[in-house]
């Protein structure tokens, strides 16, 4: 599958004002229709929850942390509504892919990085989100996006560090995107 | 009021997950659109030659939070039942320094990385790997991270509350910000882009 669907080149991208204002619109309509935003890093949480329960049930429900995530069936369990609306990311982003000719099994990376330190960096890059996200209670989508437009004063903060810490830690990384 | 409908009971806690999948559906669209499915373009915001992710993040922003503001003085909206996140200063101010750094290292952030997954990327899904791998590192060592997420509790805080200024006036000020943080990046991008070409 190294061919695109649609052999015509790939589509430019939304200008960045008008996918925001999209982006933003969906925000309202989840603060109108549920009272609550969007989010990405707690859908995983079920799903480990979940899948720690299977393999070793004792220690999931002895753990503090997984424990919270489990209901009293797996069913109920994976009846999260992260979950269920991060299903809908993965329809809505592969539609978009496939309207603009973007569905192409490929690695993403900078001009002078083999695959496979592509590859250790994107585990390493994933594994701190991955812990990052749960200390600040939330990722770029739960806390910046969902705080930020409901003006939640920790939510602002964790923006600005986030920013921070990516502009910090840039020129180590320089070599892998340019 | 009749709005958040979910809260004033309009629909049941199934209904709700539909609803779910069909927000998810929007918010993987516009990620895509924007072109948030590829980490090149998205760790550019970190040389300053693509300042999309902060073009489309503040736009965002400014639309929903104008959005809320309006709803809630047209009297549709109970802004008190929309939840806000709790402010623990220090965990996040640790997790965000923590999650950018990942960022520039990784080229993704989660939702991000879902996008670049369903459109094939392989380094999203590798990606996507070390996040349910940090997320399972730190649920065995919750109990190591406890002291310090609980540390600065503050509860409901928002931006309104810190500054001594009204609602709709803090509003205004994020918009300006946005508006100047725009003139910027546009300005920005076009500099780097001449000295491309010289």
């Amino acid at each position: 599958m190294d061919q695109n669907f649609i052999n015509d080149k790939p589509t430019k991208y939304m200008n960045p004002y008008l996918a925001g204002i999209g982006l933003g619109l969906v925000l309202l309509a989840s603060f109108v229709v549920m009272g609550r935003g969007l989010g990405a890093s707690g859908a995983f949480s079920t799903l480990i929850a979940a899948g720690t329960n299977i393999i070793a049930p004792e220690h999931a429900k002895s753990n503090a942390y997984f424990s919270e995530y489990l209901g009293s069936t797996l069913g109920e369990t994976l009846k999260d509504w992260l979950l269920f609306e991060i299903i809908g990311v993965v329809i809505g982003g592969f539609i978009s892919g496939l309207l603009a000719g973007r569905i192409k099994l490929k690695t993403d990376k900078g001009p002078n990085i083999s695959n496979g330190k592509r590859y250790l960096f994107a585990f390493i890059g994933g594994g701190l989100m991955g812990i990052g996200a749960k200390i600040a209670r939330g990722c770029t989508s739960g806390q910046a996006l969902t705080g930020g437009a409901s003006l939640a004063f920790g939510s602002w903060v964790f923006m600005m560090m986030v920013f921070a810490g990516g502009y910090m830690f840039a020129y180590f990384m320089r070599r892998q995107w340019r | 009021m009749i709005t958040p409908l979910f809260k004033f009971g309009y629909f049941g806690d199934e209904f709700s997950l539909i609803v779910a999948v069909l927000i998810g559906i929007g918010f993987g669209f516009f990620l895509e659109r924007a072109g948030f499915g590829s980490s090149t373009k998205l760790a550019a915001q970190f040389y300053f030659y693509d300042m999309t992710v902060l073009k489309v993040m503040f736009t965002a922003i400014v639309t929903a939070m104008v959005g809320l503001l309006y709803f809630g003085w047209l009297g549709i909206l109970d802004l008190t039942l929309v939840t806000v996140n709790q402010t623990y200063l220090v965990s996040q101010i640790v997790g965000g320094l923590i999650l950018g750094v990942g960022f520039v290292i990784g080229g993704y952030c989660p939702g991000t990385s879902v996008v670049a997954c369903a459109t094939g990327k392989k380094d999203a899904m590798v990606f996507l790997l070390g996040v349910v791998f940090g997320i399972f590192v730190f649920g065995e060592l919750n109990l190591l991270f406890e002291p310090l997420m609980e540390l600065s509790a503050m509860g409901r805080v928002l931006l309104p509350d810190v500054l001594h200024l009204s609602y709709g006036l803090v509003v205004l000020l994020v918009v300006l910000m946005a508006v100047g943080a725009f003139t910027l990046a546009e300005y920005v991008e076009k500099k780097l882009a001449l000295k491309k070409e010289k």
